[in-house]
């Protein structure tokens, strides 16, 4: 794909998120009918940033996962990349859960933080991806430390699937799923699906724009390879 | 219980998460793009 190209389809995914956003924001909060069969209320409303975020959090470590795969099959840089990216952005998606699930926890269940199945390996997904960054950072060999990550990020992303079953599998503090349980009203799922399609469509513009910082480091360094030369 | 202050905080966080992120990757960005202008220009300079 062209640069012309690239740009064009940032700037249309930029033009879709900014009133997608103020849509989600409004069908989440005024739109979405007051939940009133748990008796949780207007609180319920984090459920409708809460969970799509949790999904586009999951998605991104499952490119992460395809990613680091073909990094290991292939050896190719951009497919480093395409990781890195992925992994950065789904920290930053399974913070947002990590932290609206404690301020939702408090009024709901009187505790901010408890052990359940599903919150502890949450949490431990999300510390996975870190030390997944955090590695990159100590190994200077640049083939080393794309082959390492790629092998690390293929087994961190075995926590993805036991935090989407867990509530499933195993008897839970967290509500069970919603969708499939029947929970989410009728009235509530236009507001959900919104939140969702706005949230993946997020994901793919911040995973762009992150991996054209990748790209731009490529750049550099090759810049740097070509000065130390002509030195 | 008055919840609105959770559902306040709740979404003022995820707020906040993005635009740092989004501040952060921009920030990176151009400090990057004038990196690359900069060796470019050294490259071209060079006898």
């Amino acid at each position: 794909m062209s640069e012309k190209l690239q740009s064009r389809l940032d700037a249309v995914l930029g033009i879709i998120l900014f009133p997608g956003m103020a849509l989600a924001l409004y069908m989440a909060l005024i739109g979405a009918p007051r939940e009133t069969s748990s008796g949780m209320g207007d609180l319920q409303r984090i459920f409708y940033f809460h969970v799509p975020a949790a999904i586009a959090g999951m998605t991104a470590f499952a490119v992460n996962f395809v990613a680091s795969l073909m990094y290991v099959i292939r050896r190719n840089r951009w497919w480093d990349n395409v990781a890195l990216s992925a992994a950065e952005t789904g920290v930053m998606f399974f913070s947002m859960v990590l932290v609206t699930g404690p301020i939702w926890a408090k009024p709901a269940w009187f505790v901010w933080w408890t052990w359940s199945p599903r919150l502890t390996l949450s949490l431990v997904l999300g510390l996975l991806y870190v030390s997944y960054l955090l590695i990159r950072n100590y190994i200077e060999d640049p083939e080393k430390r794309a082959l390492i990550s790629a092998v690390f990020g293929v087994i961190a992303f075995a926590d993805t699937p036991l935090v989407w079953f867990s509530i499933r599998w195993w008897r839970d503090i967290h509500p069970s799923p919603m969708l499939e349980t029947g929970n989410l009203g009728r009235s509530m799922r236009p507001a959900f699906f919104i939140c969702m399609i706005v949230f993946q469509i997020l994901l793919v513009f911040i995973l762009r724009r992150r991996f054209y910082l990748e790209s731009l480091r490529g750049e550099m360094e090759s810049l740097e390879r070509q000065a130390d030369a002509a030195r | 219980m008055n919840t609105m202050p959770y559902l306040f905080a709740a979404y003022l966080a995820i707020w906040i998460i993005l635009a740092l992120y989004l501040y952060s990757i921009h920030s990176r960005e151009k400090t990057l793009r004038e990196e690359v202008r900069r060796l470019k220009q050294l490259l071209k300079n060079k006898p």
